[in-house]
């Protein structure tokens, strides 16, 4: 072996599941077996501010991540895990104020203080207001939050990351890799501007904070084009340290950049192909040493199927020590230097970028460009061509619409059993001891501390000492965000579909000509123009599918409510009702489907609507499925269903058989 | 929300379930839903139970029917939430009938961007219905109409969201009480404004974002100075222009009081009623006109004085109003042909 190797990455498992105490042996297995630093996945309630027994975390709690709802939650997330020798990166944004008060009060009981911790807080609202949904606040109070955790942490936590751009949502939510840089960049202006405003903030601090702004990348199959996104990446964020922030150490204009590699490419037919598109993704971010990543996350090869097992994680933890170790990658130069291919992709990447870039800065910043809906349009569009170019074969997706023959996977004939299933009892169980640590803490206390969080918010004055306190006196996670809540309000972002135009291959694909005419005749059956409701029940904010449905439904002729997100059943039932629809879509991808769908389709008989069938699309298991069509659901889509102009003729369809019936 | 004490039959059947118009007065959003679909069901034999239910919502006169209108992106939603929160504060029922641009091409159309209504706004009740603006490239569709005539009958304010500028604003028009305005600080100006025609119609000017200072004040200040120039329709009425910002809930329930002031102004003139009447006049004229064309429209009024039948007709509706003169003007139709 090279006496002169590279360290390699930090390598990372993104998870976290049912319950602090899961997840921390299931942290404990994953760092024996050789990953060096934590990703927490938290469960969609704490990431929107609501404590395990609010109404919209049912079915929720424990989904997609662990649950956190207050500081004895904390502590057994990271028993017997030495804080000040860790690296943990937390994926929350709206709500990072307070899951980084938990974290920094947990070290202090471990004995820690603040500035011995490493790791990051993701605090990037921009992207979620764009794709991923959990945004609570509006814009302007998210944005003071964000560079609030800045200030405090660049003085207290010198070594945390207090905020991680995220092109990587921006990818899963249909952008190209010009959009990717561009969109990211525009978002990390948006932030060192605003934290630029800050009296505290001097030029030798300005250049610290832009030193410990990280990126969260993407990496798609394309990994040619990929690497020089990385490449561009790391060329056009040194330039806009230098001429727009006036910064000269080399060290502070590093672009330093963590990765998860695609989700969005990840097939549920022949799944096991996965395993090879993770694999060469993961070498569009660590091929090139002028652009290697800091940090990998690979997901695991079954996850349009279900949530992965702990040895799904294993095999992806797997590839990453293979590609680090077994190889000779880490042992060389950066191999493209010199490489014309290389530079002339990377410059047009640059060039078209930082085009883009301008645009959104004419406008007035990303801020602007989210209120306008400027940044979803194109997002969505790039995602509606996508998906067309799937569906038209243009673009080829082996086992989905080429080479699609195949024998049976041996890896999945198990069914449910190569998945893993959450058990339903942790979400009661995790109600019990939230119940148990509110009866066991001081009242006033708590009272006390969120008077002062209520009071300095209001005078304007950094909220995370106050929050730090509030966490040591036992304030939940649902108080925190209430107290929030009433202060700033809450946001409801853009949809960005209302504008999305008809793609030129649907205005001349024959199959959509014929979908367009049975939905004439349909609804002159009707005696009124089909009309589709579009809803996402529960807290589960990636809306990508449920536009690309609205759009699709809108371009074959009916008319299509679109509520966007974070609807409780009993709204999207008044909405049904007032709306006079036909026919309902839900869309769900957190896993909580049987308890919402289920929900939705009992609210349905209880308002006396039965008669409107209910479609539902997700990551839905077979066996769910078929208990959801026991419950009344008419149809099941999951993502193999990637020809939307078939779905739409079946949607025809159970709209007719319910008029006939 | 309520839950409905019957089901009504979803399917048309020609005659109306028992007890709509009450339920419809009473609020019920179950019985409201389904007139507003009979309205919209277009076939034959559906017809003459919804003119009788029409016709039977004439008697039923109640809401303050207000019109919201604006460019894209001036706010509109956000207004609308921001002011259904204040009218539910001060205990008025609301209903909301959105319209939203149809596609050209495909027909099809994506519908009140709900993303802007509130939980909270939506918590309460309020009863929305979106409708697609569908052929008519003014901004609504003809079903506009009688859906407000339904929803007039079971609030006590109802609002009209439009999307547009100019064309849109003269159909409104005839269906409100009350216009509401909402421009956007530098979005056009003086010129732009005229041009579109917007100054001659509104009731109230609402400059949103007043967050943006110099501009949304010299806004304000434009408006004021081209409503001095502008031909008004009633040049008695001096139409108002109140600044405020949506997002933040500035100047809102100064907004509620200007449009209660206008409302009882209405009332005490008289010009309510003659606005009513004149909404009714030519609502029935732009149907006879969309269905049988200035040709036809011209034959009606050789034997028939449209204002004339309108006013004596009090307690028929616009529907029932158009139908029976469009049988007319068919039979002129084809003796003129003959």
């Amino acid at each position: 072996m090279s006496p002169n190797r590279d360290r390699p990455w930090l390598i990372r498992t993104y998870s976290g599941h049912s319950s602090a105490r899961a997840s921390n042996a299931l942290y404990r297995s994953n760092l024996a077996r050789g990953q060096t630093g934590l990703s927490v996945a938290f469960d969609l309630p704490t990431q929107t501010g609501y404590d395990s027994d609010h109404p919209l975390a049912r079915g929720e709690v424990g989904k997609v991540g662990v649950p956190i709802s207050h500081i004895d939650d904390m502590q057994l997330l990271f028993e017997e895990i030495p804080l000040d020798k860790m690296n943990t990166s937390m994926t929350i944004n709206a709500t990072a104020a307070w899951l980084l008060s938990l974290y920094i009060a947990t070290a202090e009981r471990q004995g820690s203080p603040a500035t011995s911790l490493s790791g990051t807080t993701q605090n990037d609202i921009i992207k979620e207001y764009l794709s991923r949904g959990t945004f609570v606040f509006p814009p302007e109070a998210s944005m003071r939050l964000t560079s609030e955790i800045v200030a405090y942490t660049v003085d207290h936590a010198p070594r945390w990351n207090p905020v991680n751009i995220c092109s990587y949502h921006l990818q899963e939510a249909g952008a190209t890799p010009v959009q990717e840089v561009a969109f990211a960049m525009a978002n990390a202006i948006s932030v060192l501007d605003h934290v630029r405003e800050n009296d505290e903030v001097d030029d030798e601090k300005l250049a610290r904070i832009f030193g410990r702004i990280s990126f969260f990348l993407n990496a798609g199959i394309r990994f040619v084009e990929e690497m020089c996104k990385c490449r561009a990446m790391t060329q056009l964020w040194s330039e806009i340290g230098q001429e727009r922030y006036g910064i000269e150490d080399e060290k502070m204009l590093r672009l330093r950049y963590g990765v998860q590699v695609n989700s969005l490419g990840l097939t549920e037919a022949q799944p096991e192909n996965n395993i090879v598109r993770i694999a060469l993704e993961a070498l569009g971010v660590t091929l090139s040493k002028r652009a290697r990543t800091r940090s990998l996350q690979l997901p695991a090869w079954n996850e349009a199927l279900g949530l992965p097992r702990p040895w799904d994680q294993q095999l992806s933890l797997r590839t990453q020590q293979i590609l680090a170790f077994e190889t000779d990658l880490l042992e060389y130069e950066d191999l493209f230097d010199g490489s014309h291919v290389v530079e002339k992709l990377t410059s047009e990447l640059l060039s078209d970028a930082r085009e883009e870039l301008q645009r959104v800065l004419d406008m007035g910043g990303a801020v602007m460009a989210v209120e306008n809906a400027y940044m979803k349009q194109r997002l969505v569009e790039s995602h509606t061509a996508r998906l067309r170019a799937i569906e038209s074969g243009e673009l080829t997706v082996v086992g989905v619409n080429d080479y699609r023959e195949t024998v049976e996977s041996p890896l999945v004939k198990g069914g449910s059993e190569s998945i893993l299933k959450v058990d339903e009892s942790a979400e009661r169980e995790q109600i019990e001891s939230l119940e148990a640590f509110r009866s066991k803490r001081n009242a006033d206390e708590v009272k006390q501390a969120l008077r002062r969080l209520e009071d300095t918010i209001k005078a304007g004055s950094n909220i995370m000492p106050v929050s730090i306190e509030a966490a040591k006196a036992g304030v939940t996670t649902g108080e925190w965000s209430q107290v929030l809540r009433d202060v700033f309000g809450e946001y409801r972002a853009p949809t960005g579909v209302g504008s999305a135009p008809i793609s030129s291959a649907d205005e001349s694909s024959a199959a959509v000509e014929l979908v367009r005419t049975r939905v004439l005749d349909v609804s002159s059956q009707l005696g009124r123009r089909l009309k589709i409701l579009v809803g996402k029940p529960g807290l589960d904010g990636h809306s990508n599918g449920a536009e690309q449905i609205a759009v699709k439904a809108r371009d074959v002729g009916m008319e299509v409510v679109y509520d966007g997100i974070r609807l409780t059943p009993k709204e999207i039932v008044q909405s049904a009702r007032d709306e006079g629809v036909h026919v309902i879509g839900l869309s769900i991808l957190s896993g909580s489907h049987c308890v919402l769908v289920v929900d939705v389709v009992e609210s349905l008989r209880e308002a006396g609507l039965s008669d409107i069938p209910v479609v539902v699309g997700g990551i839905i298991p077979e066996d769910d499925a078929k208990e959801l069509m026991k419950a009344g659901v008419v149809r099941v889509y999951t993502p193999k269903d990637f020809d939307l102009t078939r779905i739409m003729s079946e949607i025809v369809d159970v709209v007719s058989e319910q008029n006939a019936a | 929300m309520s839950s409905p004490s019957r089901m009504p039959p979803r399917k048309s059947s020609g005659t109306l379930p028992e007890g709509l118009a009450a339920g419809i007065a009473s609020g019920d959003p179950a019985d409201i839903s389904e007139a507003l679909n009979r309205i919209d069901d277009n076939r034959p034999e559906n017809r003459e139970s919804v003119l009788a239910l029409l016709d039977e919502m004439e008697g039923r006169r109640r809401a303050h029917r207000i019109g919201v209108t604006g460019a894209p992106g001036s706010g509109k939603s956000t207004l609308l939430d921001a002011m259904v929160a204040v009218l539910r504060e001060r205990g008025r029922s609301v209903g909301i009938l959105a319209v939203d641009p149809s596609s050209q091409r495909t027909g099809g159309a994506l519908l009140g961007d709900r993303m802007r209504l509130s939980s909270a706004a939506r918590d309460t009740g309020v009863f929305l219905r979106s409708l697609a603006a569908r052929d008519q490239l003014g901004g609504l569709s003809e079903v506009t109409g009688p859906s407000l005539d339904i929803m007039q009958a079971a609030f006590d304010i109802v609002f009209v969201e439009t999307v547009g500028v100019g064309q849109s604003e003269a159909g409104i028009i005839d269906l409100v009480d009350s216009l509401v305005f909402v421009a956007q600080p530098a979005a056009g100006d003086l010129i732009q404004f005229m041009k579109a025609g917007i100054l001659e119609w509104p009731d109230l000017f609402f400059v949103n974002k007043s967050d943006l200072g110099e501009a949304a004040r010299r806004t304000s200040t434009e408006l004021q100075a081209g409503l001095e120039l502008a031909n008004r329709r009633d040049p008695e009425t001096k139409p108002r222009v109140l600044c405020g910002s949506a997002r933040d809930g500035v100047g809102i329930e100064d907004l509620i009081d200007a449009i209660e002031a206008h409302q009882q102004l209405l009332t005490s003139s008289g010009l309510g009623e003659s606005r009513h009447t004149a909404g009714r006049i030519a609502r029935v004229r732009s149907i006879i006109l969309a269905r049988y064309g200035r040709f036809g429209l011209e034959k009606l009024t050789e034997s028939q004085e449209i204002a004339g039948y309108v006013t004596a007709r009090t307690s028929s509706s616009v529907e029932r109003m158009a139908d029976d003169l469009g049988r007319g003007v068919e039979s002129a139709l084809r003796k003129g042909a003959g």
